[in-house]
């Protein structure tokens, strides 16, 4: 028993980092200004899979319904922005408003140069996500009493007035208001220039997946934890958890704030990828975005999310754009595509998943456990 | 004062419209315990055809047209699913609400191309008055008049037909309501319809006042009106009106103040407070959870 | 000698106008089992329910090993509904969450089996274990916490060749016969590691056979691990065979108390079961 463990173990973390491998050579192989879709898909990928996985620790796992990620990753996004902007970009980021609040910049602090880089994003990223966590702290102990789609409701709303929060004008020096911040350090900064200004190593998917991936691997440990086993007897029986000695309000808190600082971090590396943090993105449209992702993925299941994540974003940025553009066969105009009809066949998609095929790509099952369910089967 | 009216005025005929829709959240949740979050999307689609009916049809043919087409979305939105998924968790039904409510939206971004669409005038509603020196559109009068009309004859027929009473019973119990021979799923169709119906009707209102509508026209309206039912109580008509009419002139009264951002954010505040504070909101009843 | 381990003291419980429990008193030894039986609705799993913090009893207090952990006198509205007794007695306010009572050394199974569905038998014991952990979120993730957990997870293999569910332990709780789920549910209990067992209808649709193995399990497992059990039950042959006392509810009112032979010829006892014949 305790061999297979540790042997499925072995294979993830194989797997994954064979995964990381093949990312770097695909990134150096293809031309990325060729192939923009990939890896833009890989990149958004990469943070949606995250995303998606800190909203399964809450909804799949605890049993929380929330709709609050879109709000976490505000949080994370600007927390992140703010702190990374350099100063000698801030007053044009800021231009509105005379310059920021905020006068330094982590990477700068932290001596600048790769080092500085690597540390200070990190940083920066990690202290995004403690800003989610502290604001879910706060919100949790009220919130988190509500049944089950009385919460959903309260977290949405929750998300909407830190939207508006953010957009406050007198709030400006500090957000920047309604406007983009942007000029951070981005995925592209980790791409490795010679002296003279080019790129010799380019490690910007890798470094989403490297940050996306050691966030999953920490929430996977915790889920097979005492504590997140504690978490799913909530979610099966809470009357049942709460008798056998587990304290619910606190687990719930803590699954709350957990799941908050991953959507934190999530939300940082949103900015990253987008180049840009802007309150108006971080809509309900795309808490909804994510739940779906989960839904298809499989609520209760890691890798479903993380493969579905991957699917989603491929599918709406990539595969299916070929929707959205007028096609001509011949002389023959294809019917019905224009601009908006691969959202509309996304959605029918989506609606056809919700209702017939409610367990999603995996179940609650993980990718490791079918491989042991094969085992099984051929030695019997 | 020209103002203070001004304010009053549209926070009172916003409030009506609010409750229009809120009925239909709340005669919802009443039976099935959803959240229909497509409910708002429901309201923003019939103004939507209200706008294409009108480009081909005369207004006394479009408006009746409008309503009986917004039922059967209604009605076809429930039965497609919603009714799939009854013996399912709750869970997958809201889940499932919220995809139809992103297909909604994205059929209508779709349609539309994404423009905001005007809203066609209306001859008689359309026409500004002045009231107590606040210039004001007749629908501001007529909205208060026309809900309390429909709020009645709402009343009138769950409290004195048989529909009605199958109605409560299902939102009482709804598997005793099953084993007493009640048809639930008609039940809940006509739940649907109605809410439908009261939604159409609110979604003249509301655009003739606002005239531009964007596919997401309805979410907000929508998560708006939602408040005001759980404000109300839950499940209570009476009570859904009460808190629409209080979540509207609040609404315009911070719209006219230097606040306006907050507007929302307010409403979702009230949201939260009354969640926490009292859940079963002004009339709402108590449920417990039995052991 | 006979110290008590679980006392309840002048307990009402009253739900708007009806009166669930009127004033009831009980005790329970230290390595005693003890019954409390009643027709019902007599407020038996009302009065469970208080004892273990899911209820706020409206008057009353109860102790556990020496300890007073609840107690509540009437409040608000109550205080003019009130029609128990004692009023005034009680001035503090003790409301522990069941998860605290259950830390305090009790544990309970339900009358209808609750299980965590998901779960495999292993890790429906092995999750009660959690509220004897001592690490924290971090500690256990980062698995600093390895000896921990290793121990836990020996103590409930442990466990369960004890009590015969060791050879399913990886099946899914819900997929075992119910006899089996009866049993994994006071192999849950157990887990948490307490010194009161609180049994909540454990012979529920059991037949005579089962019974019988339940009734020689629950006398087994009292003295492998030194517990104190109370239980409330219906079947008689359990109840009159295992119980060293019984308390007999009856409208919320206690009509009955003493040993099984006594409790089986209590005229007041037969009343409660058969009724009263007209003309007696």
């Amino acid at each position: 028993m305790k061999k297979t463990i540790s042997k499925s173990t072995w294979m993830t973390l194989l797997c994954t980092a064979a995964l990381l491998v093949l990312v770097v050579l695909l990134e150096n192989v293809l031309d990325p200004n060729k192939n923009i879709m990939v890896f833009t898909a890989l990149k958004k990928g990469a943070v949606y899979a995250l995303v998606a996985v800190s909203m399964n620790l809450l909804n799949g796992f605890t049993g929380l319904f929330s709709l609050g990620q879109a709000g976490f990753m505000l949080l994370g996004a600007y927390t992140y922005a703010i702190l990374t902007i350099p100063v000698s970009q801030r007053d044009a980021v800021y231009y509105i408003y005379n310059g920021s609040a905020v006068n330094f910049s982590l990477p700068e602090l932290l001596g600048g140069g790769a080092f500085g880089l690597v540390l200070g994003v990190v940083l920066a990223l990690i202290l995004g996500g403690c800003a989610a966590a502290a604001v879910a702290w706060l919100i949790g102990l009220p919130v988190l009493r509500l049944k089950s789609d009385y919460l959903a409701i309260a977290t949405l709303g929750f998300g909407e007035i830190i939207r508006a929060v953010f957009q406050w004008d007198k709030l400006g020096p500090v957000t920047n208001g309604a406007n983009a911040l942007k000029n951070f350090p981005t995925f592209s900064s980790f791409n490795i220039q010679n002296a003279g200004g080019e790129t010799v190593l380019r490690l910007s998917t890798f470094t989403a997946f490297l940050l996306a991936g050691i966030c999953i691997a920490v929430i996977v440990l915790l889920i097979n934890s005492t504590y997140g086993r504690s978490f799913k007897a909530i979610r099966d029986d809470e009357v049942a958890a709460e008798a056998m000695g587990i304290n619910l309000s606190k687990h719930k808190r803590l699954a709350f704030v957990i799941s908050s600082f991953f959507a934190g971090v999530g939300g940082g590396m949103f900015a990253m990828f987008a180049n840009q943090a802007q309150a108006k993105t971080f809509t309900t449209a795309m808490t909804y975005e994510i739940l779906l992702i989960v839904v298809i993925g499989g609520i209760g299941s890691v890798s479903g999310s993380c493969i579905a994540a991957f699917l989603y974003v491929a599918a709406s940025e990539w595969w299916l754009r070929f929707l959205d553009a007028e096609t001509f066969v011949g002389g023959f105009k294809v019917p019905l595509l224009r601009n908006g009809f691969r959202m509309v066949v996304f959605s029918v998609v989506i609606m056809i998943v919700v209702l017939f095929f409610r367990r999603g790509i995996m179940g609650d099952k993980e990718l490791p456990d079918l491989f042991k369910k094969r085992r099984k089967e051929k030695a019997k | 004062m020209q103002y203070a009216i001004s304010i009053l005025l549209s926070g009172v005929s916003l409030g009506g419209q609010y409750a229009l829709i809120a009925i239909g959240y709340t005669m919802v949740y009443g039976i099935l315990r959803l959240i229909n979050f497509a409910h708002g999307d429901v309201f923003m689609v019939a103004g939507l055809m209200m706008v294409y009916l009108t480009a081909s049809l005369p207004l006394a043919a479009s408006i009746p047209l409008v309503l009986v087409l917004t039922v059967l979305l209604g009605f076809i939105i429930e039965r497609a699913a919603y009714k799939p998924l009854r013996e399912a968790p709750r869970m997958s039904v809201m889940i499932s609400a919220i995809g139809v409510s992103y297909l909604l939206q994205n059929l209508a971004t779709y349609v539309t191309g994404g423009l905001p669409k005007m809203y066609p005038e209306i001859p008689g509603i359309s026409a500004t008055i002045t009231i107590a020196g606040a210039p004001t559109k007749v629908v501001t009068i007529v909205t208060p008049i026309l809900v309390l009309v429909l709020v009645l004859a709402l009343t009138q027929l769950i409290h004195h037909t048989k529909v009605g009473m199958a109605m409560r019973a299902v939102a009482k119990d709804f598997e005793t309501a099953q084993l007493m021979g009640i048809r639930i799923n008609a039940v809940i169709s006509v739940t649907f319809v109605i809410g439908s119906f009261l939604a159409a009707v609110g979604s003249v209102l509301y655009f003739t006042n606002y005239q531009s509508i964007v596919p997401l026209s309805g979410s907000l309206p929508g998560l708006r009106a939602f408040v005001a039912a759980v404000f109300g109580g839950i499940g209570s008509i009476p009570g859904a009106v009460v808190g629409a009419f209080i979540i509207g002139l609040s609404e315009s009264v911070i719209k006219g103040s230097s606040w306006s951002i907050f507007s929302d954010a307010f409403t979702f505040a009230l949201l939260i407070i009354i969640l926490v504070v009292k859940p079963t909101g002004l009339f709402g009843e108590k449920v417990t959870d039995k052991v | 000698m006979s110290e008590n381990v679980l006392k309840v003291e002048n307990v009402t419980m009253q739900f708007g106008g009806v009166v669930a429990v009127d004033n009831l008193n009980l005790e329970v030894n230290r390595g005693e089992i003890v019954a409390l039986i009643g027709p019902n609705g007599a407020g038996k799993t009302t009065a469970f329910n208080v004892i273990t913090g899911v209820y706020q009893p409206t008057n009353g207090a109860v102790w556990f090993r020496g300890e007073k952990i609840v107690e509540n006198h009437p409040q608000g509205k109550m205080r003019q509904q009130y029609k128990g007794e004692h009023a005034g007695e009680y001035t503090q306010v003790l409301a522990p969450t069941p998860d605290k009572v259950t830390q305090l050394g009790m544990a309970r199974t339900f009358q209808n089996i609750r299980l965590w569905k998901s779960q495999t038998v292993f890790d429906n014991v092995l999750i009660a274990k959690h509220c004897r952990t001592s690490s924290n979120v971090f500690t256990a993730t980062f698995r600093l916490n390895r000896k921990e957990e290793a121990r836990q997870r020996e103590n409930v293999l442990e466990l369960l060749e004890t009590v015969g569910l060791a050879d399913v332990k990886d099946e899914l709780a819900t997929s075992l016969p119910y006899g089996k789920q009866r049993r994994l549910e006071i192999a849950r209990a157990l887990a948490a590691e307490p010194q009161l067992l609180l049994l909540d209808e454990p012979a529920a649709g059991m037949n005579p056979q089962e019974t019988e193995e339940l009734t020689a399990f629950i006398s087994e497992i009292r003295d492998r691990f030194q517990l104190t059990v109370f239980l409330i039950e219906h079947h008689m042959n359990l109840v009159m065979n295992i119980s060293e006392r019984i308390y007999v509810l009856d409208f919320g009112r206690l009509i009955a108390q003493g040993d099984p032979a006594a409790i089986q010829n209590d005229k007041r006892v037969i009343e409660a079961y058969l009724g009263v014949s007209e003309d007696a």
